[in-house]
């Protein structure tokens, strides 16, 4: 009898992982997108097509001007494309008010940015475990999940440092615990090595590649060609429109130094 | 949405914001104290005004005999004129219309004693009305009546001090007190708000004191209140008109300034009252230029603080958090700070006045207090306009796109 059940458990749990691997992450189709200027307009993606599926790691490349931020900040939810289909892990985002957009960032999306946006009279578990604050976890539960994470980016022992008692790379790495307290189903990452000389920048790739070898799915923003070649597949946008989509080999950070 | 753990993040914004939330109290609770103070002093300043004035009838008209200047009729100058019953029934008949009460009065002083106890007294012959004219309160007894009148019985009515000086213990109702060899039944106390003065006098009826002293029908001064409907102007053109028709009634030169006295508290009650008026509108206008200039600055605050968290707007935003909940917890900490502050500024303010007291008695401030339900309606307001003022900006902050926001550096 036990072993019949065992045995109905584990055909059920690959089901759910077959149909989980077969899904696309991210599908895009044919998004437009574009902003007035006085009297004429500035169309900034012409028809974008792109599907990403669970645990890919793409870099999105362009110069300013080539849409991608924009590309971002419609897969982050933060702008609304004029149309074309937008579906996220099977979901269609449409017709997003402000509440729905914010339990959608909350659930779905972590995001790690630049300038790394720490609150900065917080301390590292605090800015950690605020995404989780906003779910509406209890405390205790919080602060335990949030020191996981912390954990996990090797900062522990600084839990109770503010942002401005660390250094750069520090805080992106409180960033990316941040952005993964929430369990997203995807990581947003814009220029996250920006603000970072190249040492740090490496390191933080390489913990990314960790996260994506783990089986998250991840999204960078990048002008940088050595940050881009780090991921699996790169996405070149020109004046609107996807030139370039070419998977390849990844380069590991740890041999790469 | 009003969970501990908003308040956990109210606080811990608060704490770790320290100038910010200075800053923003800081005006709140200077605002409130210099109202309190401010509108404590101009208080002050109105009491010592009342004060001055007490609780004099204010509708009243004193009039004296005294020596004329002038040759008129017949009559030399530097004649005594003396009042007379039938000048009081002349005045009625002239004026009934216009006078609510009139009084004949004499004057004199009296060597008092009852038992071992003696004392100089006022000694006052009068008739009823006098009690409404001097607004003296009855403690025990009555006052002396229209039967007293026509009687013409010894009876007294004395002041609170005087029970006290001459009876200590003793009920002194129906008992004998010996007014200047004569005996006197006392039959009424009174008390009187005008002070120790006027407590430390005695009332008799006037027929009595005609009769006692000369059989004459002698009045040594008239005291009139007329007509509470009358305004100041009305009220000056009646006593000019009353001292006119009393001249000509007494016979004295019309163009005398002597002979008669005619005094009308109007006259000093018009500038009393415009300057009253002026002390209100002047509070009025402190009061309120002290709140605007709160209100301002509490204002100016709160739109600096949103600028100012706008980045933190958009990080939490990113994170999930609800526009609703990014309006609140700005809202809370901003109306805590205020309240905490107004509550502070009006402790200092009331606890200033309270201290500086006895030196402000000293600069004819008499009590200078503020309402509390004044001050915390002041604070009130000031916390709501703060609320007011923050939460446009707020709500705006809070639908601004994340990436906007973050890029605010």
């Amino acid at each position: 009898m036990i072993l019949v059940c065992d045995l109905l458990f584990i055909i059920v749990t690959t089901k759910k992982l077959d149909s989980k691997f077969k899904k696309k992450m991210l599908k895009i189709k044919q998004l437009n997108k574009s902003y007035p200027i006085g009297k004429s307009s500035l169309h900034v993606l012409k028809g974008i097509d792109l599907s990403i599926k669970h645990g890919e790691m793409v870099a999105i490349m362009g110069s300013s001007g080539s849409g991608k931020s924009t590309l971002l900040n419609i897969i982050g939810m933060l702008d609304e494309a004029d149309s074309g289909d937008f579906i996220l892990d099977g979901l269609p985002i449409k017709n997003l008010n402000e509440k729905k957009s914010a339990v959608y960032r909350n659930k779905f999306l972590g995001f790690i940015f630049q300038s790394f946006n720490l609150i900065n009279y917080k301390n590292a578990l605090e800015n950690v475990a605020l995404p989780l604050y906003y779910q509406g976890m209890k405390r205790k539960e919080r602060q335990e999940k949030a020191m996981y994470y912390l954990e996990k980016v090797g900062l522990a022992d600084w839990a109770e440092h503010l942002p401005r008692e660390l250094s750069g790379g520090q805080n992106q790495r409180v960033a990316i615990a941040r952005a993964l307290a929430a369990q997203p189903k995807l990581l947003l990452a814009d220029e996250p090595t920006g603000a970072l000389d190249t040492k740090t920048s490496y390191e933080i790739m390489e913990f990314l590649q960790q996260l994506n070898d783990e089986g998250r799915t991840i999204i960078i923003v990048t002008h940088e060609e050595d940050i881009a070649k780090m991921t699996k597949r790169i996405v070149r946008l020109r004046d609107g429109i996807i030139i370039e989509d070419q998977v390849m080999n990844q380069v590991r950070v740890a041999e790469y130094v | 949405m009003f969970d501990i753990d908003t308040w956990r993040e109210i606080f811990q914004s608060i704490s770790k914001n320290k100038t910010r939330s200075v800053l923003s109290g800081f005006t709140v609770a200077f605002a409130i104290f210099l109202f309190a103070v401010l509108f404590g002093m101009a208080n002050g300043l109105k009491n010592t005004f009342k004060e001055q004035f007490g609780d004099r009838v204010v509708n009243a008209i004193h009039v004296y005999p005294w020596r004329t200047s002038k040759a008129y009729k017949g009559f030399q100058a530097g004649r005594h004129i003396q009042l007379k019953n039938e000048d009081v029934a002349f005045l009625k008949n002239e004026f009934g219309d216009k006078i609510e009460y009139l009084v004949a009065k004499v004057y004199q002083s009296a060597k008092a004693s009852f038992g071992n106890n003696k004392n100089n007294y006022s000694l006052t012959a009068v008739t009823p009305d006098f009690q409404h004219l001097e607004q003296n309160i009855l403690m025990e007894g009555r006052y002396i009546n229209q039967k007293d009148l026509q009687d013409k019985t010894k009876v007294i009515v004395i002041g609170r001090l005087v029970k006290e000086d001459l009876f200590v213990n003793i009920p002194p109702l129906g008992k004998y007190v010996n007014l200047n060899g004569i005996q006197y039944k006392v039959v009424g106390v009174f008390r009187d708000e005008d002070g120790d003065r006027a407590e430390r006098s005695i009332a008799m009826p006037i027929t009595t004191s005609q009769q006692l002293y000369g059989n004459t029908t002698n009045i040594g001064g008239l005291s009139l209140t007329y007509n509470k409907n009358m305004d100041y102007d009305e009220a000056i053109a009646f006593s000019n008109t009353l001292k006119t028709k009393l001249k000509k009634h007494l016979s004295i030169a019309p163009s005398d300034q002597n002979g008669i006295y005619v005094s009308n508290f109007a006259d000093s009650l018009k500038e009393i009252n415009q300057m009253t008026f002026a002390l209100s509108a002047l509070i009025f206008v402190i009061g309120f230029g002290t709140l605007i200039a709160g209100i301002v600055g509490i204002s100016n605050i709160m739109i600096f603080i949103v600028k100012e968290r706008t980045k933190e707007i958009g990080i939490r935003k990113a994170l999930g958090a609800q526009p609703n909940s990014i309006v609140s917890i700005i809202l809370i900490e901003s109306i805590l700070i205020t309240t905490i502050a107004g509550y502070v500024g009006l402790i200092a303010g009331i606890g200033l006045l309270e201290l500086a007291k006895p030196t402000l008695a000293i600069y004819h401030l008499k009590d200078p207090s503020v309402s509390f339900s004044l001050v915390l309606s002041a604070t009130i307001t000031l916390i709501l306009s703060g609320a007011i003022a923050g939460y446009l900006p707020v709500k705006k902050a809070s639908r601004i796109k994340p990436i906007v926001a973050l890029k605010n550096d």
